[in-house]
C-alpha cells in the first residue's frame, strides 16, 4: 500500500472572480459570495441596531419623569417612530436574512444561493434605504412622526407642506427594504427547494432551514400587501388621491388591513428563524437529538399558514364588527399549538442531556424562557375582552418587546456566538460572552416586565408625558433600558477583539453535527470541495451514525 | 423506587404550581384600576382566569426546564453524548392536544364574556354584516348574585345619550337633552350610557381604563358605544390611539356621580354661558417661540420640528379649573 499524500487544497478564500480582494476590503465590494453577503448584512444591521438602541435610551430618558421635559413632543414622536422603524426594517429583518444567507447554503450543502447576483442587489438596497430613512432627520420638518405603522390620517398630515417630507422618505425607505425582502424571499425559497445536497430529503433538512423556508414564504405572500398599502399612502400624501383620506371620502381603516395583513405575519418572519436557531443550538450543547424533530420542522410551516389569518387581532378596537373579532380571536389562539409544540420539544431536548452552559447555549435558554412568557401574554392579547382594555397600552409594548428582544434578539446573539468560530475561524472569549448574557437577561427583565403592570393600569403607549401614578414602574424600566444599552459593550469588545486576535477555533469546536461543520473555518469560497451526500437525518447525537456518505459507501451503492 | 420518587416529586410540584397559580389569579385583580363599570368586573374575571392558567403553564414548562438545567449538566471532562432519544409519539400527541384544548377553552370563555359585555360596534357595520348576532344584553358577571341589585338598576334605567367629539387635541362632550357641552365627562352612576363617538380629524382612542373599554374614534363614522358606570369617583379618559404631536396631553377626567349630583351638575352647567376651556395642547403650542414653524419650547433640552396646530380651545358650558401644567423655568 502506497502512502497517499494529500495535496494541499487548491481552494483559495476570497472571491470567485479574478482580481477581487481577499481581505477585509471584500466586505465593501459588490461580492456575490453568500458568506460575504451574510456578514455584510449582519454588520450593517448591527450598526442600525445601535442607532435604534440609542433612540430607545433617549425615549427612556424622557419617560423617567412624568412631564415632557427632555425633548420636545415632536422630537419624542419622531424618536419612537424611527426607533420602531429602524429596529424592524434595518435590524431584525436584515440581521436574520444575514444569518440565513450565511447558513442556509452551508447547511443544505450548496455552493451558494440560487441567484448570487440578486442576493448582492438585495443586500445593497438595505444601506441605501437605511441612509434614506436617516436622512429624514436633516430635512425641514424632521422625520416621520406617525409611528412605525404610519396610520393615516396622522401620517397624511404634513405640517411643513413640503413635497419631500419625513413621511415620504419613510415610505420610500420602507418600500425599498420591502423590494429587497421580496427578492431575498425568491432567492431563499428557490435555494431551499432546488439546491439541497443529494440525499437531503425534507426530513433530513435541518430545522433552521425549515424555519427560514416558512419565514420567506410569508414574505412572498405578505409583502405585496404592505407594498401596495404603502404606495397608496404615498399617492394620498403626494398627489392627493383619496384611498385613506377621510375628508375626501377615503377610509383610514382599510390601510390598517393592508398594513397588518403583512405586519402581523412579519412577526413570524422574525420569530421563525429565531425558533430555528434554538432548534440548532440546543442539541449541540445538550448533546442530544432534537426531540420531535419532524413535528418541530412541520410546525414552522403550520405557523406560516395560521399567521396568514390572524391580522385583525391588531384591530379589535378599530370599528371592527363582532363576527370579525370572534373569528380572529379563535385563529389567533390557534398559534399556541405550533408554538407549544416547539417549546415542549426544546424542553424535552435538554431533558436528560449533557448540558454545557456555553454562551450560545445560555442565550438560547434565556430566549426560550422569554418566549414562553411572551407567548402566554400573547394569548391574553388574543382574547377580545382583555385586548379591548390593554391593546393600545404598555402591556402590548411589553409583550412585543419580550418577543422581539427577549426571544429574537437573544436568539440572534445565540446564533452569532454559535457560528462565530465558523464565520471567522476564531474563538470568542467565554467570560465576556457570559457577562454579556447576564447583563442582557437582567436588562430585558428590568425594562420590559414593568411595562405589563403599567399597561394593566392604563398607561397608553407612545405617550411623551404621563400621569404621576405611573412614575415608579417607568423609573425601573428606564434603568433597565440603560442597562440594556450597556450590555452591548462587552459584546462589541468580544466580537471585535476575537475576530482580530482570538484563539484559532478549528473546524468544529462544538463537535456539532451538520454540513456546515464539515468544512474549514472560515469556509472556502465554494463551500464544498465536493458536494456531500446526506445519508441520515440531522442531530443524531449519541448514535455515532455518520451524517454523510464516504466514498467507499458511494462506490458500494453504485456497484449494487 | 426511582419511578415512585419521580411521581412524588412531580405531584408535589404540580400542587405547588396550582397553589401559586391560584394565588396569582386572586392577585391579578389588584393590578387594575378600580372596577368602575359593570363591564370591568367581567374583564377582570376573565383576566384572572387567564392569569391562573397562564401561570400554571409557565410553571409547568419552566419547572422541568430549570430542573434539567440544574441536574443534567455535564461533568467537566465528560465528552460523551446524551441518550439518543429522538421523540415520543405519545408525548407529542399530548402536547399538541393540550394547547389546542386550552386555546379553544379560552376562546369560548372569552366569547361568553364578550357576549355579556355586548359592546356595540359601529352600527352601520353591525347592520351590514350580522344583524342582531350580539344581543344587547346588559353586563352580567359570572357570579351574578352580589351584582344583582346593580343589574336590576341597570336593566330598568333609561339610556343616557352623550355625544363625544374627539379632535387634535381635545375631548368635547355634548349632552343633547340639555344641550350642554363640557370638556370633562360627567356620568350618572348605575345608568346605561350610550356614547356616540365622532372624530373631527384623525383616529383617536376613547379609553377609560377604569371601565376597561377602548374604542377607536374614526373620522366620518358615528360609532355607538355603551357602558354602565357602577362606582362614583374620578377616573381618567385617555386618548389611546396615537393622534399626533400633543397626543399624550389629550386626556381628561371622568366624574361618575350619584344621579342627584349629576342632575345638579347639569343644571349648573346649563346656567353658564359657553366660554373657551383650558386646553393643554393649545397652551403648550402658544408657549412655542415661533408658532407653526419649528415648535421651539424654551423649557425642553431639545427643540422640535413643525407641528399641526392644535384646534382652538373648545367653547363649552363647563370646563374644569386647571392650572396650566408648566414645569418651573
Amino acid at each position: 500500500m502506497t502512502h497517499i499524500s494529500i495535496e494541499p487544497s487548491e481552494l483559495v478564500r476570497g472571491q470567485p472572480y479574478p482580481g477581487a480582494p481577499d481581505n477585509w476590503k471584500r466586505f465593501f465590494t459588490f461580492s456575490v459570495d453568500h458568506k460575504v453577503i451574510g456578514i455584510q448584512y449582519i454588520v450593517t444591521s448591527f450598526i442600525f441596531f445601535l442607532v435604534g438602541g440609542l433612540f430607545a435610551m433617549i425615549i427612556r430618558g424622557e419617560l423617567i419623569t412624568p412631564e415632557a421635559d427632555l425633548v420636545d413632543r415632536t422630537v419624542y414622536n419622531a424618536l419612537f417612530t424611527m426607533h420602531g422603524s429602524i429596529m424592524l426594517f434595518f435590524w431584525t429583518f436584515p440581521v436574520l436574512v444575514g444569518l440565513s444567507n450565511y447558513l442556509v447554503p452551508l447547511m443544505i450543502g450548496a455552493r451558494d444561493m440560487a441567484f448570487p447576483r440578486l442576493n448582492a442587489v438585495s443586500f445593497w438596497m438595505i444601506p441605501i434605504a437605511g441612509v434614506l430613512m436617516m436622512a429624514s432627520f436633516l430635512i425641514p420638518g424632521g422625520p416621520s412622526q406617525s409611528g412605525w405603522w404610519a396610520y393615516p390620517p396622522v401620517s397624511l398630515q404634513n405640517p411643513t407642506g413640503n413635497l419631500i417630507n419625513g413621511q415620504v422618505l419613510w415610505i420610500l425607505a420602507v418600500a425599498i427594504s420591502g423590494v429587497s425582502s421580496i427578492m431575498g424571499a425568491v432567492n431563499f425559497v428557490t435555494t431551499i427547494f432546488k439546491l439541497r445536497a443529494p440525499g437531503m430529503t425534507w426530513f433530513r433538512t435541518p430545522a433552521f432551514v425549515w424555519a427560514v423556508l416558512g419565514a420567506q414564504l410569508i414574505q412572498l405572500y405578505g409583502l405585496p400587501a404592505l407594498t401596495g398599502g404603502a404606495i397608496m399612502l404615498l399617492l394620498d400624501l403626494t398627489i392627493g388621491t383619496s384611498f385613506f383620506t377621510p375628508e375626501r371620502g377615503g377610509d383610514p381603516i382599510v390601510y390598517q388591513h393592508f398594513f397588518w395583513f403583512y405586519s402581523h405575519p412579519a412577526v413570524y418572519v422574525m420569530v421563525l428563524p429565531a425558533f430555528g436557531i434554538f432548534s440548532e443550538v440546543l442539541p449541540v450543547h445538550a448533546r442530544k437529538p432534537l426531540f420531535g424533530y419532524r413535528v418541530i420542522a412541520v410546525s414552522s410551516i403550520l405557523i406560516t399558514v395560521i399567521s396568514s389569518v390572524v391580522w385583525v387581532h391588531h384591530m379589535f378596537a378599530s370599528a371592527t364588527p363582532p363576527w370579525m373579532r370572534m373569528f380572529f380571536m379563535v385563529t389567533t389562539m390557534l398559534v399556541a399549538i405550533p408554538s407549544g409544540i416547539k417549546v415542549f420539544g426544546w424542553v424535552a431536548t435538554v431533558w436528560g442531556g449533557k448540558i454545557r452552559f456555553t454562551t450560545p447555549m445560555l442565550f438560547a435558554l434565556g430566549g426560550i424562557s422569554n418566549w414562553l412568557f411572551a407567548g402566554i401574554t400573547g394569548i391574553f392579547l388574543g382574547s377580545v375582552p382583555i385586548d379591548l382594555h390593554v391593546h393600545n397600552t404598555y402591556f402590548v409594548v411589553g409583550h412585543f418587546h419580550y418577543v422581539l428582544y427577549g426571544a429574537i434578539v437573544m436568539a440572534i446573539y445565540a446564533a452569532i456566538y454559535h457560528w462565530f468560530p465558523k464565520m471567522t475561524g476564531r474563538m470568542f472569549y467565554e467570560g465576556l460572552g457570559k457577562l454579556h448574557f447576564v447583563l442582557t437577561y437582567l436588562g430585558t427583565a428590568l425594562i420590559f416586565l414593568p411595562m405589563h403592570p403599567l399597561g394593566l393600569m392604563g398607561m397608553p403607549r407612545r405617550v411623551a408625558s404621563y400621569d404621576p401614578e405611573f412614575a415608579y414602574w417607568n423609573v425601573v424600566a428606564s434603568l433597565g433600558g440603560f442597562l440594556l444599552g450597556l450590555s452591548t459593550l462587552p459584546f462589541i469588545l468580544n466580537i471585535v477583539s476575537s475576530w482580530i486576535r482570538g484563539e484559532p477555533a478549528g473546524n468544529n469546536p462544538w463537535r456539532a453535527i451538520g454540513l456546515e461543520w464539515l468544512v474549514t473555518s472560515p469556509p472556502p469560497t465554494e463551500n464544498f470541495e465536493e458536494i456531500p451526500t446526506v445519508i441520515s437525518p440531522p442531530y443524531r447525537y449519541g448514535t455515532g451514525e455518520p451524517l454523510i456518505a464516504t466514498h467507499t459507501q458511494l462506490e458500494i451503492n453504485q456497484a449494487q | 423506587m426511582l419511578k415512585l420518587r419521580a411521581i412524588i416529586i412531580m405531584t408535589l410540584y404540580a400542587i405547588f404550581a396550582a397553589f401559586v397559580s391560584f394565588w396569582m389569579a386572586k392577585q391579578s385583580y389588584s393590578w387594575f384600576p378600580p372596577e368602575a363599570a359593570a363591564e370591568s368586573k367581567l374583564v377582570d374575571d376573565l383576566f384572572s382566569l387567564f392569569t391562573g392558567l397562564g401561570t400554571f403553564i409557565y410553571l409547568g414548562v419552566m419547572g422541568p426546564f430549570v430542573y434539567s438545567l440544574i441536574f443534567h449538566r455535564v461533568g467537566r471532562y465528560d465528552m460523551s453524548d446524551g441518550p439518543p432519544i429522538e421523540g415520543n409519539t405519545w408525548l407529542e400527541v399530548v402536547w399538541t392536544a393540550t394547547p389546542l384544548i386550552l386555546a379553544l377553552t379560552l376562546a369560548t370563555v372569552s366569547y361568553q364574556t364578550y357576549e355579556k359585555m355586548a359592546i356595540r360596534g359601529p352600527m352601520e357595520l353591525v347592520h351590514l354584516h350580522v344583524p342582531q348576532v350580539m344581543e344587547s344584553a346588559y353586563a352580567e358577571p359570572f357570579d351574578s348574585t352580589p351584582q344583582q341589585e346593580i343589574q336590576n338598576a341597570v336593566e330598568t334605567a333609561p339610556i343616557e345619550q352623550i355625544d363625544v367629539t374627539a379632535k387634535q387635541w381635545a375631548w368635547v362632550f355634548h349632552y343633547p337633552e340639555q344641550d350642554i357641552t363640557s370638556t370633562e365627562l360627567h356620568l350618572p352612576v348605575d345608568r346605561r350610557i350610550r356614547f356616540t363617538l365622532r372624530s373631527e380629524d384623525v383616529l383617536h382612542g376613547f379609553y377609560i381604563p377604569a371601565f376597561r373599554l377602548d374604542q377607536y374614534v374614526v373620522p366620518n363614522k358615528a360609532i355607538d358605544f355603551e357602558l354602565t358606570p357602577i362606582k362614583t369617583g374620578i377616573y381618567r379618559l385617555r386618548d389611546s390611539m396615537y393622534s399626533g404631536t400633543y397626543f399624550a396631553a389629550n386626556q381628561t377626567d371622568v366624574v361618575v356621580q350619584s344621579p342627584s349630583d349629576y342632575q345638579q351638575w347639569l343644571a349648573d352647567a346649563a346656567a353658564q354661558t359657553p366660554g373657551p376651556a383650558f386646553n393643554q395642547a393649545a397652551y403648550e403650542y402658544s408657549q412655542t417661540a415661533r408658532p407653526g414653524s419649528g415648535a421651539t419650547k424654551d423649557n425642553v433640552a431639545v427643540h422640535g420640528w413643525a407641528t399641526i396646530p392644535p384646534a382652538p380651545p373648545p367653547l363649552v358650558n363647563y370646563a374644569p379649573k386647571h392650572e396650566p401644567k408648566s414645569p418651573p423655568v
